[in-house]
C-alpha cells in the first residue's frame, strides 16, 4: 500500500515537473515572435502582422541605432525571437552578430528565413565607391537609413508580408491581405505627403548626419553641408564653422538633426547661421506625434514645412 | 534568402574595395570659392532638374510595379503564389556594389587588427614586481610590464562563418618580444537551436565579467590585481564549452567548460579527463530605457601538478615550491550601466565590480624536497566606475583590494595588496582610443608603486564587436 502509494506520489510528482517545465518553456502564446531591431520596423511588422504577432523592440527612437550594445535584454529577446527584422547594410553590424552569436536560436542566423534585412529590398544611396575609414564610418552596402524615404517603407513591407507568410504558412493569406490593405492606404498617403511636400523641393538643407539621404531623394531636396566631419564623428568646432563659412556662398533654408542626436551642433549653427533647426522624429516614436509609420512622415513634413514656410 | 548573403562578406569587399583601382576619391566639403559660388549653384540646380526628372519617372514606374504586386497578391489566396510573389519583389533593384563580389577571395574571413602601444613609467623596478602573499609560477604575467616605450599586443583576428552550422574564429597575439601565440582559436555551433551553442577549441573562459572579453575592450590599461593573482591575468583554456539561455524573457544564461587546465591555476599536464571545469550562471535585464545590468556567478577548478610557484616568505625572501593539488576560484561579478534613455552618445556611466575567492587544496613541496599540506585561502575585490561626461572622454576609478594567502610559507600576516587607479580615455572615433592612467600600486610588501601609462589602442578591419 505505502509502496502503490508513493509510486502514485512519484507520478504525481512527475506530471507536476513535466507541466511547470511546460510552462516554463513554452509560454503561452501562439502568435509569432517578432523582434525589430529599430522601432520603424516593428510598426510595420505590426501592421502587417496585427494579432499574429507580437513585436518587440531593441532600441528606440532616442538611441543610435548604430551605437547599441549587445545588452542581456536584447540577447533573451534574440532567443525567443521567431522573426529578426534589422534594416541590415550593416547599420547593426556592431551588435547584431553579437545577439546572433549568444542567443542559440538556430531561426534567426544569417542566412535563415528568420533573419529579415530590410535593406536588401531597396535601392541604396551614398554607396562609397572606395572603402575607408579614413572617410569615417562609412557603410559598404550604401547608407543603411532607408526608412526616411516611404517609397522604401512601400517595398520593404511586400517583401516583409512574403517572409512572414513564408515563416508563418497557416497565415499565409491573412498577411497578404493586410499587406495589400496596408499598401493602398500607404500609397494613398505618399500621393496626399507628395502634395504637401510640393514647397519643399529644390530646398538647400544642411544635415548633423547623413541620416536624410533618402528623405532628400525622395522630396527632391538639396543637401549643402553635413555638420559631422566624416560620417559617424562627432561635429567638431573647427568642421562647424568651416561649415557657417560654406554657407555663406550657398545658403541653406535649414538644418535637420534626428530625435536621437544631440541638439548642440544643430542649434549653433541656427544661432550663427539664421537657420531654423528642424528636429526630425527619424522613426516612429521620435516625437510626439511620430506615433506609427504614418505618424512618422506626417509629423516629419509638418516639421519641415513649418520651418521652410518661416523666413530664413 | 539569398539577399541576407550581404551580410556576411563585408569585410573582405572591403579590403578588394581598398585596393581596387576603381577608387575615385570623395568630392570635397561643402567649401565653394566664393567667385564661383552662383556657377556652382546653376549647375547644381541643373543636374538637379534633370535627375528630378529622372526620378518622377521612375517614381511612376515603381508606383505601377507595387500596384500590380499588391493587386497580385490580394487576388492569391492560396499560400503558395505569396511565396512566389516574394521572390519577383526581393530586390527592386540590385544595389550597385563598387567593387565585384566574386572570385576565390570572396570567402575570406572578416579580418580585424588591434594595435596598441604603451608608455609606462613606474617608481618601482617592474623586474621586481610581487603580489605580497600570493605564490604565482615564474611566468606569471604581474605587474605593469616593462618601463618606457613598448609596443603592447597586437592582435590579428579571423573570423567567417564555416557552414550554416558553425562559425569559426582565430585570434593570433603578436607579443611586443617577437613572439607568436594563439589567443585564441574556437568553432562555434549556430545551428543547435533551444537557446544551446557550443564551442570547441582555445577561447576565453565565460566566469567572471572581465574574463571572456579581449583585454583591449577593457576599461583600464591593466587587468584587476585579482584576475592578476588569482586568473593568471585572464584565464585561456583548451575545451569545450556548452552554454544554454533560458527561454524566459529574463536573461538566464547557465554555462559549463571542460577543460585542459592549460594556464594558471592549472599547468596542463597531460591527463585523459579534464583538468579544468568551469560553471557559470549570469542574469541580467533592463530597469527602464536608461539603465541596464548584469549579474552572476561562477566557479572554475583546475588541477596542477609540479607546477612552481615563486611567492614571497615573512622575511620578505623570495621562496618556491612545488604545488600539486586543485585550485578552486569562485567569482561573484556584477556591472550596472546607466545611460539617458539609453544613448550613451553624449553621457553614460559604468560601474562594475567582482569578488574572486580562491581555495588551494594540495601538497606543497619546498625547496629542500619536504612536503607538505598546502590548503590556503585567498580573496580579492575590485570595484570600478566609468564615466562618459562627454563625447568621446571618459574618466575612471578603480580601487582593488587583495587579501593572500592565509595559511603556508607564502602568508604574510598583516599585508594586504591595495591599488587605486584613475584613467581617462579619449575616443577620436569608435575605432581609436588613448589612454592616460595613474596608479598607486601597494601589492608589494616592499612599499608602493607609482605608475604612469599612457596607451593606445586602434582597431582596422572588420567592425568590432559592441559587447556588453
Amino acid at each position: 500500500m505505502s509502496l502503490h502509494r508513493s509510486s502514485m506520489n512519484r507520478k504525481c510528482l512527475a506530471a507536476l515537473g513535466a507541466a511547470l517545465l511546460a510552462a516554463f518553456c513554452l509560454p503561452a502564446q501562439a502568435a509569432l515572435r517578432v523582434l525589430a531591431c529599430e522601432p520603424e520596423w516593428g510598426a510595420l511588422a505590426q501592421e502587417l502582422g496585427g494579432p499574429l504577432v507580437e513585436v518587440s523592440v531593441a532600441t528606440s527612437a532616442l538611441q543610435d541605432p548604430h551605437q547599441i550594445q549587445a545588452k542581456p535584454s536584447l540577447i533573451a529577446r534574440a532567443r525567443n525571437a521567431d522573426l529578426l527584422v534589422c534594416t541590415g547594410a550593416e547599420l547593426e553590424i556592431g551588435w547584431l552578430p553579437v545577439l546572433l552569436a549568444h542567443s542559440g536560436n538556430a531561426r534567426v542566423q544569417a542566412g535563415q528565413s528568420g533573419n529579415f534585412a530590410a535593406a536588401d529590398y531597396v535601392r541604396k544611396l551614398d554607396v562609397p565607391t572606395r572603402l575607408d575609414r579614413a572617410q569615417g564610418d562609412v557603410h559598404a552596402a550604401g547608407n543603411p537609413h532607408i526608412q526616411t524615404d516611404p517609397r522604401n517603407i512601400a517595398l520593404v513591407a511586400v517583401a516583409l508580408a512574403a517572409r512572414l507568410a513564408q515563416i508563418d504558412p497557416p497565415h499565409a493569406a491573412d498577411y497578404a491581405q493586410r499587406q495589400a490593405d496596408f499598401s493602398r492606404r500607404w500609397q494613398q498617403a505618399m500621393t496626399r505627403w507628395e502634395a504637401q511636400a510640393a514647397p519643399l523641393k529644390g530646398l538647400a538643407v544642411v544635415s548633423q548626419h547623413k541620416a536624410f539621404v533618402y528623405l532628400y531623394d525622395w522630396l527632391g531636396m538639396q543637401e549643402v553641408a553635413v555638420l559631422e566631419p566624416k560620417p559617424g564623428v562627432e561635429p567638431t568646432a573647427a568642421h562647424l564653422q568651416a561649415v557657417q563659412t560654406a554657407l555663406k556662398s550657398m545658403p541653406a533654408r535649414m538644418v535637420l538633426y534626428a530625435a536621437y542626436q544631440d541638439a548642440r551642433p544643430s542649434e549653433w549653427l541656427s544661432r550663427n547661421v539664421g537657420l531654423a533647426a528642424v528636429k526630425v522624429p527619424f522613426t516612429v516614436g521620435g516625437t510626439e506625434a511620430a506615433k506609427d509609420l504614418f505618424g512618422l512622415f506626417d509629423d516629419t513634413l509638418a516639421r519641415l514645412l513649418a520651418a521652410a514656410g518661416g523666413q530664413p | 534568402m539569398v539577399p541576407n548573403m550581404h551580410k556576411n562578406p563585408p569585410a573582405s569587399l572591403g579590403l578588394v574595395a581598398a585596393f581596387s583601382f576603381l577608387a575615385l576619391a570623395l568630392p570635397p566639403p561643402a567649401q565653394a570659392q566664393t567667385a564661383d559660388a552662383a556657377e556652382i549653384q546653376r549647375l547644381r540646380q541643373d543636374i538637379d532638374a534633370l535627375r528630378a526628372s529622372y526620378e518622377t519617372r521612375l517614381q511612376a514606374l515603381e508606383r505601377r510595379l507595387q500596384a500590380a504586386e499588391a493587386a497580385g497578391q490580394s487576388a492569391a489566396s492560396a499560400p503558395a503564389p505569396v511565396a512566389a510573389a516574394s521572390a519577383d519583389v526581393s530586390p527592386a533593384a540590385p544595389a550597385p556594389l563598387p567593387a565585384a563580389v566574386g572570385g576565390a577571395n570572396a570567402f575570406n574571413p572578416a579580418v580585424s587588427l588591434i594595435l596598441s602601444g604603451l608608455y609606462a613609467r613606474t617608481s618601482r623596478d617592474p623586474d621586481r614586481y610581487a603580489i605580497g602573499g600570493f605564490a604565482l609560477p615564474p611566468d606569471a604575467e604581474i605587474g605593469p610590464g616593462r618601463r618606457g616605450f613598448s609596443l603592447a599586443e597586437t592582435e590579428l583576428g579571423f573570423t567567417a562563418s564555416i557552414d550554416p552550422w558553425f562559425q569559426g574564429a582565430a585570434y593570433i597575439a603578436l607579443a611586443p618580444d617577437n613572439s607568436v601565440s594563439v589567443e585564441g582559436a574556437y568553432i562555434q555551433t549556430t545551428g543547435l537551436g533551444h537557446g544551446l551553442t557550443l564551442k570547441a577549441g582555445r577561447f576565453y573562459s565565460s566566469v567572471g565579467y572581465l574574463n571572456a572579453q579581449h583585454a583591449h575592450a577593457w576599461d583600464f590599461v591593466d587587468a584587476p590585481l585579482a584576475y592578476q593573482a588569482m586568473l593568471g591575468r585572464q584565464y585561456t583554456d583548451d575545451g569545450v564549452q556548452l552554454k544554454w539561455l533560458a527561454p524566459t524573457d529574463a536573461f538566464i544564461e547557465i554555462g559549463l567548460e571542460l577543460g585542459r587546465g592549460l594556464s594558471f591555476p592549472g599547468n596542463g599536464d597531460s591527463r585523459n579527463g579534464a583538468g579544468m571545469v568551469a560553471l557559470s550562471a549570469h542574469t541580467g535585464g533592463d530597469i527602464g530605457d536608461s539603465h541596464s545590468w548584469r549579474a552572476g556567478v561562477s566557479v572554475l577548478d583546475a588541477k596542477a601538478s609540479g607546477q612552481t610557484l615563486q611567492g614571497l616568505d615573512a622575511a620578505g625572501d623570495e621562496t618556491s615550491g612545488e604545488f600539486s593539488g586543485r585550485t578552486r576560484v569562485w567569482i561573484a561579478d556584477a556591472v550596472w550601466k546607466w545611460a539617458p534613455n539609453g544613448n550613451a552618445a553624449r553621457t553614460s556611466f559604468t560601474l562594475q565590480g567582482e569578488y574572486l575567492r580562491s581555495r588551494r587544496d594540495g601538497d606543497l613541496m619546498d625547496e629542500s624536497g619536504g612536503v607538505a599540506g598546502y590548503r590556503p585561502a585567498q580573496s580579492g575585490w575590485y570595484l570600478q566606475g566609468v564615466y562618459q561626461f562627454m563625447p568621446r572622454w571618459r574618466v575612471g576609478l578603480r580601487a582593488e583590494r587583495l587579501r593572500g594567502d592565509d595559511s603556508g610559507p607564502f602568508a604574510l600576516a598583516g599585508h594586504h595588496p591595495r591599488k587605486n587607479s584613475l584613467m581617462l580615455d579619449y575616443r577620436p572615433s569608435e575605432f581609436s582610443r588613448l589612454r592616460l592612467q595613474f596608479a598607486q600600486d601597494r601589492s608589494s610588501p616592499a612599499g608602493k608603486d607609482n605608475q604612469v601609462f599612457l596607451q593606445y589602442q586602434m582597431s582596422l578591419g572588420a567592425h568590432g564587436a559592441h559587447s556588453y
